[in-house]
């Protein structure tokens, strides 16, 4: 028997908001039959991009219609912006905990936000906002877990092993042909936090190594990173700096506004990422450093 | 803020729980009970003692073999060996005739087989340097003997097959099995664990070599259990350092356990027609009532060779998680095949195997009863279920006509 928070039963046994709302602003569906548990959020505006109303369907277990409930509650009255910041962690939070083996109920909750907000944005024919992009790939096809997620799990609860990142996300909880996939993440991210000596770089100093051609490299990472990206995320309050280049890494530290952006590895991987693979090298990787 | 409660239109928690999990443990009978308690105060003493102490712990460890011996029609005392329970038997059996035939480097099992067998295949397979043929099941459950005969070679030591599915009460034709094992040149393991205690089981003119069976399956307590060895068995032991069991098991002896054992094994017998008929008819009239009352559901398994105490019913479009939280509220305890439950992810491998698709897997929900249910119970069961389900279901994104995103 899972051990469950009183809030977790409560709002399993209470959810609030049931339903679809009709002709929704923001509709998001994540999950699937065949992961065992999947979640319709559906979100109507004001004006002001302030979510006035939010309904969920869930087929999933008791800490998935909770997770649900609860975040229905937690987005109402809030506008897009602030509910765009809410993580799995604050739903699991907010539910006086969940069972380690179910915090994939709250990353479902979180998933299913921002497909509903992508939706809203795109039937806008708005651009997606920076922190909401994820142009990643999926890692485990059985549940159908993307790369960000998992690398989002493991730097934000030093996750150190596939037990522990299944526990989180489900990814690796099928057939395990990802388990290898899965290491290698673990084993970047880790190298990701243990990289504390950048702090120490003073700004601006770049340092390079690995492959050659990097001059010319640099020029055009530097080009592209001050005239597509710097420039937008200054716009919204933060900033990008260019730490340094080992090989095919490109190291980048977010400053101002995109430093404390929970989103911000959505922002590196599926925008800076993109964006320097399709203007200098397909190689590259960009990691984050100094957060 | 729109007002659901998923307990509406359902009656509170009833004083006394309704226990429906029969297959995952058992009630300790009160007649064992009963006879646990001097072995827990005065007669404390081990059977290997030279004084009075330890001649009733001896007496009393005589006994429950003779009526393990009674129940599954054994020859002698010496073809029962006690065990720490079902998952202990299994392995002894399977890795003890693994050591005894070092050549023999093959088992065949079934993908349906409880985790105490599945998991050691795997690691036998993954660590030890065995191959492992796994049949499979077709959509009732059942096996094909033509993938059997198929499966076994010269170099297979054992052939492990469950009696009954401890998911589905699916049962296995042992004999017919048993006798293309034999044919073939292997050894027979059975694990019995579903089965001793609700089926008849007769080794007086058996096939199976091995038996694995479980003491708290069959109203006794945790922690005790047998392996049948047949009278010129082959079998190395796992746990070696005393002269107990004949050396084929060292430790002394679980003596509250193995009286319980013994007790809950005659008790069986005395009740085995009880389980025949009227458990048989509890379930099915549960299952008749369910399947008629709700939509979208199905009985998994073949229903035409099952224990006399098991359903499992799949609810589509719902998961098993909710429908059991629920039935808790209401006062039942049940389980499911759903992945949520486990803390795996995967639905149950039993319904898996079975090809059950995903719609159907997840919410599947399995009731086993014994001789302590009664028919008001069945008929509450019966009557919450329908709701429990329509509720669920109207929170749930799929449906007949939505099954996928």
């Amino acid at each position: 028997m899972w051990d469950y928070s009183d809030e977790v039963l409560e709002h399993f046994t209470n959810p609030r908001n049931v339903g679809v709302i009709d002709d929704p602003d923001g509709i998001g569906e994540v999950g699937s039959m065949a992961c065992g548990d999947a979640l319709r959020l559906s979100f109507k505006l004001d004006n002001e991009e302030r979510i006035v109303d939010a309904k969920f369907q869930t087929f999933g277990c008791g800490s998935a219609i909770a997770s649900s409930s609860i975040l229905t509650e937690m987005i109402k009255g809030k506008t897009l912006e602030e509910a765009a910041v809410i993580t799995n962690e604050d739903i699991a939070s907010e539910l006086g905990g969940l069972p380690r083996e179910k915090m994939h109920c709250s990353v479902m909750g979180r998933e299913a936000l921002e497909a509903a907000m992508i939706d809203y944005y795109k039937k806008l024919g708005k651009g997606v906002p920076c922190t909401l992009i994820k142009q990643d790939v999926e890692i485990c096809s059985c549940f159908q877990v993307k790369k960000s997620t998992i690398h989002d799990a493991v730097m934000q609860y030093q996750l150190r092993d596939i037990e522990d990142v299944t526990n989180h996300t489900k990814a690796g909880g099928g057939c395990a042909s990802c388990h290898p996939d899965i290491q290698h993440i673990i084993d970047d991210c880790w190298r990701e936090m243990n990289t504390d000596d950048v702090e120490d770089a003073p700004d601006g100093l770049v340092q390079i190594s690995g492959l050659p051609g990097n001059g010319d490299r640099l020029e055009q990472i530097r080009e592209v990173l001050e005239n597509d990206i710097a420039r937008a995320l200054r716009t919204d309050g933060g900033d990008i700096e260019l730490v340094e280049i080992r090989g095919n890494e490109v190291h980048v530290k977010l400053v101002g506004a995109c430093a404390s952006c929970p989103s911000s590895q959505a922002t590196i991987k599926g925008w800076v990422e993109a964006q320097l693979r399709e203007h200098v090298n397909e190689d590259i990787e960009v990691v984050e450093v100094g957060k | 803020m729109s007002a659901f409660n998923l307990l509406e239109g359902l009656p509170d928690r009833p004083a006394k729980g309704i226990y429906l999990d029969n297959n995952a443990t058992t009630a300790v009978a009160p007649e064992v009970r009963e006879i646990i308690l001097p072995y827990l105060t005065e007669n404390f003493g081990n059977p290997s003692s030279m004084h009075a102490f330890g001649a009733q712990a001896g007496h009393a460890v005589d006994t429950a073999r003779d009526q393990v011996v009674s129940l599954v029609g054994a020859e002698m005392r010496s073809e029962i060996v006690f065990t720490g329970g079902g998952s202990e038997s299994d392995n002894l059996a399977i890795v003890g005739t693994l050591r005894a035939y070092p050549e023999k480097k093959h088992i065949v099992t079934t993908m349906v087989e409880h985790p105490a067998v599945l998991g050691l295949c795997r690691e036998l397979e993954s660590r030890h340097g065995y191959e492992v043929t796994y049949l499979s099941v077709d959509g009732k459950g059942t096996l094909d003997l033509d993938d059997l005969r198929a499966a076994i070679r010269d170099d297979t030591a054992v052939v492990s097959i469950m009696a009954a599915n401890n998911e589905t009460g699916v049962i296995f034709p042992t004999e017919e099995i048993g006798a293309i094992v034999k044919a073939a040149g292997s050894v027979f393991h059975v694990d019995a664990v579903q089965t001793v205690g609700k089926q008849p089981v007769d080794m007086t003119d058996s096939t199976i070599d091995l038996l694995s069976l479980s003491g708290h399956k069959l109203h006794a307590v945790k922690g005790v259990g047998a392996l049948y060895v047949r009278r010129g068995t082959r079998l190395r032991p796992l746990i070696v350092g005393g002269h107990q069991e004949r050396g084929r098991r060292a430790g002394t002896e679980n003596v509250p356990g193995l009286a319980a054992l013994g007790k809950a094994c005659e008790l069986a017998a005395a009740y085995m027609a009880e389980e025949q008929t009227r458990v048989r008819d509890m379930r099915d009239r549960l299952e008749q009532k369910i399947v008629a009352a709700v939509p979208d559901c199905r009985v998994n398994g073949d229903t035409a060779h099952r224990l006399p105490n098991t359903t499992n019913i799949s609810f589509d479009y719902i998961e098993g998680e909710g429908i059991l939280l629920l039935l808790d509220r209401v006062g039942i305890g049940a389980s499911s095949g759903s992945a949520c439950t486990s803390g795996s992810l995967e639905p149950s491998h039993v319904l898996k195997a079975m090809g059950i698709p995903f719609i159907s897997a997840h919410g599947s929900i399995r009731f086993s009863l014994s001789r302590f249910n009664t028919e008001e119970e069945i008929d509450y069961t019966a009557t919450v279920i329908p709701r429990i389900v329509e509720r669920l279901r109207a929170i749930t994104p799929f449906s007949k006509q939505r099954q996928t995103f």
